[in-house]
This record gives C-alpha cells, sequence and structure tokens, in this order.
C-alpha cells in the first residue's frame, strides 16, 4: 500500500470519564460511524480525519477501563481489539492513552499496563489547561523519558486544542519498532497490578503531578447534592423540570411542523388528482410520517437534559443516591445508568448493561429497561395526554406536564416491582458489585452536546424516513384494499385487510376498551412503538370525511373515544411490549428465545391488566 | 463474599473503612479477599499506604458511602468497603 494513501490505525484507550470521548469528537467531528463489533454488543466507535499533510488516520475509540484486566463485557473488549484479537477487526498500529492531567495516578498505572501490549504509543495529557490553572505543570519530558512514550498536552474542549496531538502522529505515523507479538502479552496479576501503583507513583513524583484538593465548592455541591434528603429532594425536582420542560418549551416548534405538515398534504391533495397516487402521498406518507416527526422537538429537549446531565458528572452522583432503593429490590446500583439510557431507547440500555459484572443482576436489569419510557412512546403519550387531558394550570404545575410525570414514575415504579418479584422468584444475594467513580463537575461541553443531539436527531428522521416510512405504506396498502363492495355504506377502511383484521382483534381488545382502529394501529407499532401514532394518523385519515383530515389527528381521537378508552391506552403504553427491535437485542444478549419470550409474555400481560383496570375504573368513576 | 469469611482472613483487632464517620481520614493497610471486587478497589487505587477520607454516606444504614481515595472519589457499596482494612 502506497504511505501517501494508507491510512493509520488509532485506538484511542483511557479511563472512564478521562475526557477521551470529548478528545475523539474534535478530531473526527461528525465523521464517526457508530456500530457494533461483531457478535457482540459493544459499541463500536469509529471515525477518520486527515491531517493537514493529507495523510488519513481511523480512529477508533475503546470502551474505557481501569485496566487490562477485564470484569466487564467492555473491558474485554478493549483488551481484545488492542491485542488484535477481535475478528474482522485489524489490531491498531498506535495507541492512544487519554489521560486526565488533573487526576493523573490511574491513567499512569493503565499507561504502564498498556505499554506492555508492545504497540506504539503515546500519551495525551488532557484537561492540561485546568492543571495549569490549578498551578502545576507536568514535567513531560521526565515523563516520557520514563514511560519510553511521546507525552503530549491537548485541550480537547478548545478549538485547536488537538493540535500537538496530530503532530505527533503525523511524526509516528511510519511505526519506528515492530509490535510485540500479541502471544507474547500476559494478563497482569495482583502483583503486577501494586507494582505499577508504585512504579506510577514514582513517576508522578518525578513529574511535578500534585493531587488535586478537594475544592470548597465541590465539597459544598457533594454535600448538598449527596445528601440523603436535600439530594433525593433536589433529584425529584430536577426529573420533575425535564417532564416539564419537555412538553412546555416543545409547544410552538411542534405547532410550527404541524402547520407545514397540514399545509403540505393540502398541497399534495390540491396538486394531485384524485385516486390511489394521491391518497398514498397524503395519507399514507405525509399524515403518517408526518405524524411522527412532529415530536422531534421533544425528543431533541430530552436528550438535551440526559446529555448535559451525563456530561456534567451528575449522573453518577444520582445512582448513588438511587443506590440503596436499587438494592432493597435486587438490582445492583450499575443498573441505574442502563436504566437511566432506556429513557431514550431501551436497545442502547439493554447494550449498557455489559457494564453490571453480576450475570442474574444484568439479566433482571435487561427484562425491566422497556418499563422505563423510551422516547418511542413519547409521541403515544403525547398524542393522547393533547386529546385527552386538559391544558390547565396549577400554579407553577401544569397539568399535562404532571400526567407526563405520572406516567415516567409509572413506568419506574414497575420495574422496581417486577425486579422485586424477580428478586422473591429466583432468590438473589446481596452483594452486588457498585464501585462507581464520582468525578468533578464540569459545565457540559456545547460542542460534545450539539454533536450528540445531532447523531440522535439523525438516528430518528433515518427510522422516519426509512422503516416507519415504509410501514406507512403498507399499511396504507392494507388498509386501502380490497375496495368496498358496491353499494357499501361504511367508511372503505371498514372492507379492507386491515379493517378486518382490526376488527377480529377488537373482539379480544373490547373488554379493555380499545375499538378497532386502535387494534390496527398497535399491529405497525410492534415494528416501533411510535408507529401507533402514525398508523393512527392514516387510519382516521383513510376513514374520515375531508373535515377530519384536516383537523389534527388529537382533536378527532378526543371526540371518537371516550375518556376511559384514552386513559386505557396510556396505561397500556407504560408496559406495551410491542417492539420487535428490542426483544431481538435481548435474544442476542441473552443468546436465546428464553428471556425475550418471558419479557414478551410478562409485558403483554401487565399492559392488559393495566388497560383493563384504567378503562373499568374510568368508566364506573367519570362514567 | 460474606463478611463472616472476610473476618476470617483479617486479624480479628483490625479496622475497617467502615468503621469511619463522615469527614474522617485513614491510611488503607490491606485490602482483603482475591477476588475480582479486591483487585478492581486495587487497580481504583485502594493501596496500602494509600489516604482515604469519607466524604458521604446514604441514609439509613450508611450505604452506599462515597470515599475519596487518590484524588479520586469512588461510591461504594458498604460490603464492598467492608474489605478495606485501615491504619
Amino acid at each position: 500500500m502506497n504511505a501517501e494513501t494508507a491510512e493509520l490505525r488509532v485506538a484511542f484507550v483511557g479511563l472512564p470519564n478521562c475526557g477521551k470521548t470529548a478528545l475523539f469528537n474534535r478530531l473526527t467531528g461528525s465523521r464517526q460511524k457508530v456500530a457494533n463489533y461483531p457478535g457482540v454488543t459493544v459499541e463500536r466507535k469509529e471515525g477518520v480525519f486527515a491531517a493537514p499533510s493529507g495523510r488519513r488516520y481511523r480512529l477508533l475509540d475503546l470502551p474505557g477501563t481501569y485496566s487490562l484486566k477485564p470484569t466487564t463485557l467492555d473491558e474485554a473488549i478493549t483488551r481484545d481489539v488492542a491485542l488484535g484479537r477481535v475478528a474482522q477487526e485489524p489490531r491498531p498500529e498506535t495507541i492512544v492513552l487519554v489521560a486526565d492531567a488533573t487526576h493523573l495516578p490511574l491513567s499512569l498505572r493503565l499507561a504502564l499496563e498498556v505499554r506492555r501490549l508492545g504497540l506504539p504509543m503515546v500519551m495525551v495529557l488532557n484537561m492540561s489547561d485546568v492543571a495549569r490553572r490549578r498551578g502545576f505543570a507536568i514535567d513531560r519530558e521526565a515523563l516520557s523519558r520514563e514511560l519510553g512514550a511521546p507525552v503530549i498536552e491537548t485541550v480537547a474542549t478548545r478549538s485547536g486544542g488537538a493540535d500537538a496531538l496530530i503532530a505527533e502522529l503525523e511524526r509516528l505515523a511510519v511505526p519506528t519498532q515492530p509490535a510485540l507479538v500479541a502471544s507474547a502479552w500476559q494478563e497482569p496479576t495482583a502483583e503486577d497490578v501494586t507494582a505499577t501503583h508504585a512504579e506510577a507513583a514514582r513517576l508522578l513524583e518525578l513529574s511535578g503531578y500534585r493531587e488535586p484538593l478537594r475544592s470548597r465548592a465541590v465539597a459544598v455541591a457533594d454535600r448538598i447534592l449527596m445528601n440523603p434528603l436535600s439530594g433525593m429532594l433536589i433529584l425529584a425536582t430536577l426529573l420533575f423540570f425535564v417532564f416539564q420542560a419537555v412538553f412546555s418549551w416543545a409547544a410552538w416548534p411542534m405547532d410550527l411542523i404541524d402547520a407545514g405538515v397540514t399545509a403540505l398534504a393540502e398541497l399534495v391533495r390540491g396538486a394531485l388528482p384524485e385516486g390511489p397516487l394521491r391518497s398514498l402521498l397524503a395519507d399514507g406518507v405525509i399524515a403518517g410520517v408526518g405524524s411522527v416527526i412532529v415530536f422531534l422537538p421533544q425528543i431533541v429537549i430530552l436528550f438535551a437534559f440526559i446529555l448535559a446531565l451525563e456530561d456534567s458528572g451528575y449522573l453518577p452522583r444520582a445512582a448513588y443516591l438511587l443506590d440503596r432503593v436499587m438494592g432493597s429490590v435486587g438490582l445492583s446500583g450499575r443498573a441505574f445508568i442502563p436504566l437511566l439510557s432506556s429513557f431514550a431507547c431501551a436497545i442502547p440500555g439493554i447494550m449498557a448493561t455489559r457494564t453490571i459484572p453480576n450475570l442474574r443482576d444484568r439479566i433482571v436489569t435487561i427484562l425491566v429497561a422497556p418499563l422505563m419510557t423510551c422516547s418511542a412512546r413519547l409521541p403515544v403519550y403525547a398524542l393522547l395526554i393533547a386529546a385527552f387531558i386538559p391544558q390547565r394550570e396549577f400554579g407553577v404545575f401544569n397539568l399535562q406536564g404532571l400526567v407526563l410525570f405520572v406516567l415516567y414514575f409509572a413506568g419506574v415504579a414497575s420495574a422496581l416491582l417486577v425486579a422485586w418479584v424477580a428478586k422473591l422468584i429466583a432468590g438473589g444475594q446481596n452483594n452486588h458489585l457498585l464501585m462507581l467513580e464520582l468525578p468533578d463537575y464540569q459545565w457540559p461541553n456545547w460542542r460534545n452536546l450539539a454533536l450528540g443531539l445531532w447523531e440522535k436527531t439523525r438516528v430518528f428522521l433515518a427510522r422516519a424516513g426509512g422503516i416507519i416510512l415504509a410501514l406507512m405504506v403498507l399499511l396504507w396498502f392494507l388498509s386501502t384494499y380490497p375496495a368496498p363492495p358496491v353499494g357499501a355504506t361504511g367508511a372503505a377502511i371498514e372492507y379492507s385487510f386491515a379493517g378486518q383484521l382490526g376488527k377480529a382483534l377488537a373482539v379480544v381488545l373490547a373488554p379493555i376498551g380499545f375499538n378497532w382502529q386502535i387494534a390496527i394501529a398497535l399491529i405497525p407499532g410492534l415494528a416501533a412503538r411510535e408507529v401507533a401514532v402514525g398508523a393512527l394518523g392514516t387510519v382516521y385519515a383513510l376513514s374520515g370525511d375531508e373535515e377530519a383530515v384536516t383537523t389534527a389527528l388529537s382533536s378527532v381521537i378526543a371526540s371518537e373515544w371516550g375518556l376511559p378508552t384514552g386513559l386505557a391506552l396510556l396505561a397500556w403504553y407504560v408496559f406495551a411490549p410491542q417492539c420487535l427491535a428490542t426483544l431481538a437485542v435481548v435474544r442476542r444478549e441473552t443468546n436465546g428465545w428464553r428471556y425475550p419470550l418471558l419479557m414478551l409474555v410478562y409485558l403483554f400481560a401487565l399492559a392488559y391488566l393495566a388497560a383493563f383496570v384504567t378503562y373499568r375504573v374510568t368508566l364506573a368513576v367519570a362514567g | 463474599m460474606s463478611s463472616e469469611a472476610l473476618q476470617d482472613a483479617a486479624p480479628p483487632e483490625s479496622r475497617r473503612l467502615t468503621a469511619l464517620a463522615v469527614g474522617e481520614r485513614a491510611r488503607v493497610a490491606l485490602v482483603l479477599a482475591d477476588d475480582p471486587i479486591s483487585r478492581r478497589l486495587i487497580e481504583v487505587g485502594f493501596v496500602p499506604g494509600a489516604f482515604i477520607e469519607v466524604i458521604a454516606s446514604m441514609w439509613p444504614a450508611a450505604d452506599p458511602l462515597a470515599i475519596r481515595v487518590g484524588g479520586s472519589t469512588f461510591a461504594l457499596r458498604r460490603h464492598e468497603a467492608e474489605r478495606i482494612v485501615i491504619t
């Protein structure tokens, strides 16, 4: 291969929270590819960048780890990639060891372990600006001499902050020493760990590193935020505020999108002659996909909060606060972060359970993850709340936001209950691993936040344009054909495949108050929950007169369904098992059909039960 | 590992990290047991001679605890902290 065009494979290794991802983002910007390693569900993040010389680099962001002796699947991947043991993953040619310059000891110890892998290594002291502000400069030359590897400084949060790293990689571009044969590597023993600690301490002494004192501000913040009483109150208030914001801030952009979608549908209606094509575009594509896209602002707001909290260092403290609660139902405190990710989507949440070392804990966490209200359920909740819950203010509280909070809370409470039942059935020991680092607080990095949000938006729109669009077209077809017989009196959809199927299913669903239109919507919702909203949009667009099409879907269902049905459907969606992608991931994660089937059955049972109780109670109370 | 088993492995008069109140400092003497949990404790800096401070503890049973060691802070469950013998 020509040296000018060859790509150099560089792997980033570092502790969790060392600023590795920020540096990775600084170098690769949005030129990233997120996928999985073959055969396992550890996230593989790769990006490319070109140096000023034109040479291209392929950067791999390996999962954070404290050592090369793994305790979790994630950490095992870091070791295996570095050793070239992962199929279809060529061994990296250079390792960049990213260290937080303000917390050097553990990074330096890891560097000593990584050095033994025999690959060319560059040590990066990230956040060197903060270290300087704290009044110490690290003697990079001394460190570099002792370590036998270049040591450079970066500031990932500043533009141009990674230039020194690029320059160093350019210098290393042609590996000077042959890589040690991977088979010669041996796992570090307990003695090795103690020895590397001692060696790291010696190097720190030489380098002029000073252990950071805990600042008064952090001490005060921790005293308030980690206090059992005030900490819990603040956590509850914060979560409550987030859910309020999701509703009230998103209102006007949603109205805007809604107006745009309606106008577009009208335009198509006016421009095309009456016929199947006009119906497909206006009723299938625009009404269906549009009713899902309208929820983009809410999803962006929810993710903005999750990403900012993640960046700020608050999340592990929340895990600390909730550990006791988690422990009492037999979950590991570490389950908090996978479960929190599940609020966005159960799939990354279930994948994040790899950080739980105990298998039983991991399975229970996987089983309850879909009870966290994922963002795909948000469109369904939003539609139903807008239709059935009046917009009313109680002082600072907004009734719709309050109901949303209750729904999220119901999900969490039932997850705890299910975990507790699992503990009763399967038994369990109480020695769960927590051992979670509580990093320093920091302001969220806006660049990382923006990149993260862009990634989520892209995925959401890709889903809307891909699977959701395809399902909408399929649903439109099933709801349009066969055409009603001559002389039919009802709406055309009632005679279609979907209408017949919906009516058959409605028999089973009648006890919980669902009509045949809902039954139709639940089927494509199996592929992606938010499709249920689009499906309702299509079903009502096809069955309604012109007036029903031009009014918002929420007013249509508000007038078509009673309050008991609306609330029952909300209760159904707290448990809503219909997400094939989640079940597929569970099958892959647990290596079999046992747990996905168990999950499907118990979620269906709970959903039916909850909807039944809600329907009957509301019917009795509200008439 | 149960705390009884840990008791056997250490001198009976040894003080554990769990004996400290919030705000108290001490030095690590050793980490009991040789399993992944103890190993990870050593890896994250609970090595003989390291200074530690209890930063916070959760109500009601002082479980979990937040411990400062080597410039970093870790949340440990009580049974994890129980393995750390202090001087």
